[in-house]
């Protein structure tokens, strides 16, 4: 894209926060994030992404995406997985390996079950959502 | 100038703006102890011995590097301070041999000063000595690890008052040594021998090769006869190391101690630097006139022709083919003087006295100096083995009475004598090529311009309606500037605006230079440089073209400057070296 | 929806100790009961976090989050709140939410992490400008360039009381402010990213998950003190944040948001990597700007200051990463948003990397003035494995240790200063009743003094000496003198040394010294290790009476010290015994003791 504006940064951000407001409320399509930061590749987080694109691939899912984002807090139970389903509650998971990954795949993705003993909370509010500006 | 009101020990002073804490306290009467800082050096902060604290505050200053500020109210000594001084200079002591006794620096050593100071009678920490061996490698300089207190002077004057890069931190923490880059020996460094880290370095850790041992063995030599030549920065040098004051000149004790000492014959390197002057004053109007190679620069330092060969080795032709003082001496001794006084050249074994660490590679630099058909110059032995030498020989110094030195190479000019200083060449060169060139004298002989220490000196002289542009620089690391200038000129096929460039390697020129007694500061330089120039003021001769032996050389010897037997006598080449062997 | 309720049962260890298995197992009897059971999802999680309040249940899509539930409470649960849609009151945290649809944004915190610095991070993918722009990013450097003066943005500074989160806690806007009147055409910005304290990793993780962050607070600097070059150095171990912040720096670069007239505002601004090459002293200021220059990262005397007499000689700013993270969210919700989080000297949060002997290690992010407590027991979870607190230690190399009794210290730049350690830039270990705390001082004197440039007497040799005193006592060597003359160096490096790490290498040791002077004294009077730590102060024995003869420690030795024969009391050769614990930690009867 080329060099922009004041004015076209101003745009920008409100499109990409109508786009991203769009998909939390309306979204069609399901969410994988991984938690890929050095801890979190530390404690296995590659094989785990390979993990659930090996089971997406298996069971030929197509609809999801899976991206990565930065640490979430949660250190001592890499690696996280935050998993965005419509129509589900948004949960993170800790502790996910190869194994637990499949398990999201198959009974979180595929039956919309929550998966057992890997629930955890994230540690502190999103302000950014929270406050809204000054 | 501003000024800023500040109390030391709550003592008011008032000082400029800008000055240290440590010079602050020097104006109120307190010294306030120092090891690593040096005046010639950016305040390095490595020995933690100058700390000082301000009052109503915790925070600790250290008193090289701070500067006052208004207001400020400084306590250079209190109990806690001395316990903190005391506890670190027990430290650095733990880590350095107590072998005084049998040390090069003993009774000359901050070291051992600062112990004395502080009344250091124990050693409360364990005793840890660096296990790696001297470095004898190099012709002129001696590396010893073992006295080596890191203070970081070494490091600091090769890279940043040279800029040659041959000693560096290697190691961290306790590991830390000064030494060349990948554990090289000296001599395969880029090392120039300057000897600038000898008369820095605080202890015995680096010192010059010391040959008194050979000169006395020459002396006592029944075969040998011994014939000595000393250099211009001697007579101003050697009056500090007998406890004159700085610059006084002791030229007729020099050679009556010489003679005292079995020298057969005394000569004056000045009658080699008006030699020098002829040579190399004709080679410059010949180049101006033929054009070039221009700008021409000065040869008679040893330590900036290796800097050149190793740095810029693309700009050798610009370098003036003529020998040094020293060695255009040394080659005539062994020809003609030789021949003269029946001496056989064989047997005849000459010395120069120097105030250089390089000249004693200089002798061997490359077959040229072995013109004379045997090695021109046996022996250079540095102010400071001169002084040893005469001291433990039962000489008197300062009861000797004056003597002349030894014709026809003894006479000399006041051109030739203020070589030693920094611009000296170039006012020497100008007076007599003003006259080769335009017939005439010059009127006033002191070009002042040239003289003094701000680090690059310009200007232009007129011989008579041609402009020739002169440069003055002094200290290796300020003469790359010229050099990158001549090179971007020669890159587009131009002449960078100079005719004339004198380069010294020691700033302040030979009378600071690595074999001058140690301690040298600006305020030293000024007045060792002082009494060259009274020498020349009071000279009869004042230029290089009238010294009556010069023009008896080249009537009854050389013929004419730059004559074929001058050429294979006082004149050398260059060539390319690496800047690490090995 | 594949279930209409998800009703959350906290796992942690803290709730299964208190029934919350039993609550589990009520609730799916409820469902059943009520018939339900296809249509709400009972899910047991791993813990919360909140264990204080437990158990805790939490029904979802609702966040209706439950705490203190008891067994009995699950019939309610379901029959009031799933099936009739009317939240159990008395049970939930936030009693205020019941009225509305709570979001867990709107519930106030029961957690005590505040994340501002971390604001981003693990919400958007760091590979992405627009998830950044998208929540409030480079509306900071909006306002600097186009509604800001430079001085409007120092006094915005001022008013945040911002201060450095290198360690120093220098006021943020004083820095800028001095660099700012510097009269020099040419400045900088610098971006100090070399954390090198052993166990922090918050400028790490900042980096890695919202590296525009940093990149916008820099331009931001940039605008108001005069400067168009800016400089992150950063560490070369780490490789994936270095990765990320050249991807985000390309991606603004298109934007137009660094480089060349930046949003058609006419100013130039950008950014180069430096790496570091393996020295903590290169964290100092003024080593890491000698490494950038190409020297040896040797700290110079300071005055002159770098935002006097910085980078080459020229005024420049430099101030840590997480300093650098809190700028942007400061510019675009004002100081006043700000300085409401923290205490009165000391605004903001910080960052604090949890780890050692405690449940759950991380990074937590506390507004200033949490208490350490807070921090260990609550946030973290209390120390793992049922053990006895012993200490922690803040600070990093560069602090001390604190006891039980300070556990009630408030963390900022003044009170941890006070009670004998420092916050420095955010490290924190814990430790329990297994730790010896003389090998906790020998262990950062090993680093301190591996680390120390080797330039000043006092760190180079003193740092030295300490280490060997202490390498002495922990092999059982010591005498009651080592204890003054540890003093004594450690005054003359604390006055002497040239910079903070030869000026706090010996604090490990005097803040041990002087709450664990008994473990000191246990080592060099007893010759003994009380922890059972120290190598060459303990022995591993067979207690004969335990001893089953089942030969697994015999084989497991490394070095066959253990002797017997099948079914026969085994025996260790102490002469050969290395004491490396395996016997120890194999052993299924305890038949083997440390003395």
């Amino acid at each position: 894209m080329a060099k922009m504006t004041l004015e076209e940064l101003r745009k920008l951000r409100q499109q990409v926060q109508g786009d991203l407001q769009k998909r939390d409320i309306e979204g069609k399509d399901s969410r994988i994030i991984i938690g890929m930061g050095t801890c979190g590749i530390a404690a296995g987080a590659k094989e785990t992404l390979d993990g659930f694109l090996s089971a997406l691939d298996e069971k030929k899912i197509t609809n999801i995406s899976v991206t990565q984002t930065g640490c979430m807090g949660l250190c001592y139970v890499e690696p996280t997985v935050e998993v965005i389903v419509p129509n589900m509650p948004t949960v993170i998971y800790g502790k996910v390996d190869k194994e637990t990954a499949k398990k999201i795949i198959e009974e979180h993705i595929g039956a919309g079950r929550l998966v057992t003993d890997h629930i955890y909370d994230r540690p502190a509010a999103d302000i950014i959502k929270k406050d809204g500006g000054r | 100038m501003s000024t800023v009101n500040i109390k030391i020990n709550g003592t008011p002073v008032e000082v400029a703006a800008g000055t240290s804490i440590l010079h602050a306290a020097r104006q109120a009467g307190y010294k306030i102890p120092t090891l690593c800082y040096h005046e010639d050096l950016v305040p390095f902060g490595s020995c933690g011995l100058c700390i000082v604290k301000q009052e109503g505050s915790t925070k600790i200053l250290r008193a090289c590097a701070a500067t006052a500020f208004e207001g400020m109210s400084i306590i250079t000594h209190d109990p806690e301070l001395h316990e903190v001084r005391k506890t670190i200079l027990e430290m650095i002591l733990s880590t350095h041999p107590s072998s005084c006794l049998t040390c090069i620096r003993n009774g000359e050593c901050e070291l051992q000063d600062l112990a004395a100071e502080f009344g250091i009678r124990e050693q409360p920490f364990e005793v840890r000595l660096s296990d790696r061996p001297v470095d004898t490698s190099s012709d002129s300089i001696v590396l010893d690890p073992e006295k080596c207190i890191k203070c970081g002077r070494c490091v600091q004057v090769c890279q940043d008052l040279q800029g040659v890069f041959a000693l560096e931190f290697i190691g961290r923490g306790d590991d830390t040594i000064m030494a060349p880059a990948a554990m090289l020996q000296l001599e395969d460094s880029p090392c120039v021998r300057c000897g600038q880290c000898v008369v820095h370095c605080p202890v015995g850790a680096i010192y010059e090769k010391d040959e008194i041992a050979t000169f006395r063995d020459a002396i006592n030599d029944p075969d040998k006869q011994v014939v000595v030549q000393i250099a211009p920065s001697i007579r101003v040098g050697l009056s500090e190391s007998f406890g004159l004051p700085a610059g006084t000149v002791t030229t007729k004790r020099i050679y009556a101690a010489l003679r005292k000492l079995g020298a057969v014959a005394v000569h004056d390197t000045n009658f080699g630097a008006d030699l020098t002057i002829m040579e190399e004053g004709s080679e410059l109007l010949g180049r101006i006139a033929g054009g070039g190679p221009l700008p021409q620069f000065t040869s008679c330092c040893p330590a900036w022709v290796d800097y050149i060969e190793k740095y810029y080795p693309d700009l050798l032709d610009y370098v003036s083919s003529a020998k040094s003082p020293m060695q255009m001496v040394g080659a005539v001794q062994k020809t003609f003087y030789a021949d003269r006084t029946k001496i056989d050249p064989a047997k005849m074994y000459t010395v120069a006295i120097m105030p250089c660490t390089a000249k004693k590679y200089e002798t061997l630099r490359d077959e040229s100096m072995y013109s004379s058909g045997h090695k021109d110059v046996d022996l250079v032995l540095t102010t400071r083995e001169f002084a040893r030498l005469i001291k433990s020989s039962g000489i008197d110094f300062l009861s000797l009475e004056e003597e002349e030195s030894d014709n026809p190479l003894g006479e000399y000019s006041g051109a030739g004598t203020i070589f030693g200083a920094t611009g000296g060449v170039m006012e020497a060169a100008v007076r007599t090529a003003y006259h080769v060139a335009t017939g005439k004298e010059l009127e006033n002989v002191d070009v002042e311009t040239v003289r003094g220490l701000e680090e690059i000196k310009k200007g232009t002289v007129d011989f008579d309606g041609t402009p020739v542009r002169v440069a003055v620089v002094h200290g290796l690391s300020h003469v790359a500037e010229l050099l990158d200038e001549v090179r971007e000129a020669k890159a587009k096929g131009e002449q960078a605006p100079y005719e004339f460039i004198e380069v010294m390697a020691c700033r302040g020129g030979c009378i600071a230079g690595g074999g001058q007694p140690y301690g040298a500061t600006d305020i030293l330089r000024k007045e060792r440089a002082a009494g060259l120039y009274a020498d020349d003021k009071a000279s009869e001769v004042r230029c290089s073209h009238h010294n009556e032996s010069i023009i008896k050389l080249y009537d009854e010897f050389l013929e004419k400057p730059l004559s074929e037997k001058a050429h294979h006598l006082l004149h050398t080449t260059y060539e390319t070296r690496s800047k690490y062997t090995n | 929806m594949a279930f209409r309720n998800y009703i959350l049962v906290c796992g942690g260890t803290a709730c299964e100790s208190i029934k919350s298995d039993q609550i589990y197992k009520n609730l799916i009897k409820a469902c059943e009961d009520h018939g339900i059971a296809d249509e709400v999802q009972i899910v047991k999680t791993g813990c919360f976090g909140f264990c204080e309040q437990g158990p805790i249940v939490k029904v979802l899509p609702e966040d209706a989050f439950y705490v203190k539930v008891e067994p009995k409470d699950a019939e309610e649960i379901i029959a009031e709140h799933v099936i009739k849609g009317r939240q159990v009151e008395r049970l939930l945290y936030d009693k205020s939410s019941s009225t509305r649809h709570a979001r867990v944004e709107d519930i106030q915190f029961y957690q005590k992490q505040f994340r501002i610095v971390l604001r981003n991070c693990g919400f958007i993918n760091p590979e992405s400008i627009d998830e950044y722009i998208a929540r409030e990013g480079y509306q900071g450097l909006e306002r600097a360039l186009f509604e800001m003066t430079s001085e409007d943005i120092i006094e915005e500074l001022k008013n945040s009381g911002l201060r450095g989160r290198g360690g120093a806690g220098f006021p943020t806007w004083m820095k800028w402010n001095f660099t700012r009147q510097a009269k020099e055409d040419i400045k900088y910005v610098v971006c100090n990213a070399d954390e090198g304290d052993p166990g922090a990793y918050m400028d790490r993780s900042t980096l890695e998950g919202d590296p525009h962050s940093v990149i916008e607070a820099m331009t931001i600097c940039g605008k108001t003190i005069g400067a168009h070059k800016g400089y992150i150095y950063i560490r070369a171990e780490y490789p994936l944040a270095i990765d990320r912040l050249e991807i985000a720096m390309q991606q603004a670069r298109e934007y137009g948001l660094l480089g060349k007239d930046i949003l058609g505002s006419g100013f130039d601004f950008d950014i180069e990597i430096r790496l570091g090459a393996g020295a903590f002293v290169c964290g100092e200021e003024t080593a890491l700007l000698q490494s950038i220059e190409g020297k040896r990262g040797m700290p110079q005397p300071r005055p002159p200051f770098p935002a006097v007499k910085g980078l080459w000689g020229k005024p420049t700013v430099i101030n840590n990463v997480e300093t650098w993270a809190n700028i942007p969210v400061i510019i675009t919700r004002g100081a006043t948003w700000f300085s409401k989080i923290g205490t009165s000297d000391s605004k903001g949060t910080k960052v604090f990397a949890l780890t050692g002997k405690i449940r759950n290690s991380g990074l937590v992010e506390v507004p200033m003035g949490t208490t350490l407590r807070d921090i260990i027991f609550d946030i973290g979870g209390g120390i793992a494995g049922g053990k006895k607190f012993k200490a922690v230690q803040t600070g990093g190399p560069s602090g001390g240790v604190l006891t039980e009794e300070y556990l009630d210290t408030p963390i900022d730049f003044g009170s941890l200063v006070k009670a004998g350690s420092m916050m420095g830039s955010g490290g924190m270990i814990v430790m329990d009743e297994d730790d010896c705390i003389v090998d906790v001082a020998k262990f950062y004197l090993d680093f301190s003094v591996d680390e120390s440039c080797g330039k000043c007497a006092p760190c180079r040799i003193g740092g030295k000496s300490l280490h060997r005193i202490l390498e002495k006592i922990t092999k059982g060597n010591g005498v009651i003198e080592d204890i003054a003359t540890m003093e004594a160096i450690g005054e003359a490096m604390k006055k002497g040394s040239l910079c903070a790490l030869g000026q706090t290498t010996p604090n490990p040791i005097l803040s041990s010294l002087e709450h664990f002077k008994d473990e000191y004294l246990a080592h060099i009077e007893d010759k003994k290790c009380p922890s059972g730590t120290c190598k060459d102060l303990i022995s591993y024995w067979i207690l004969e009476d335990k001893c089953t003869g089942c030969t697994i420690c015999a084989r497991k030795c490394p070095v066959d010290a253990i002797s017997g024969a099948r079914k026969e009391i085994h025996v260790i050769d102490q002469a050969a015994c290395t004491q490396c614990g395996v016997c120890y930690e194999m052993c299924r009867f305890d038949a083997i003791e440390i003395r």
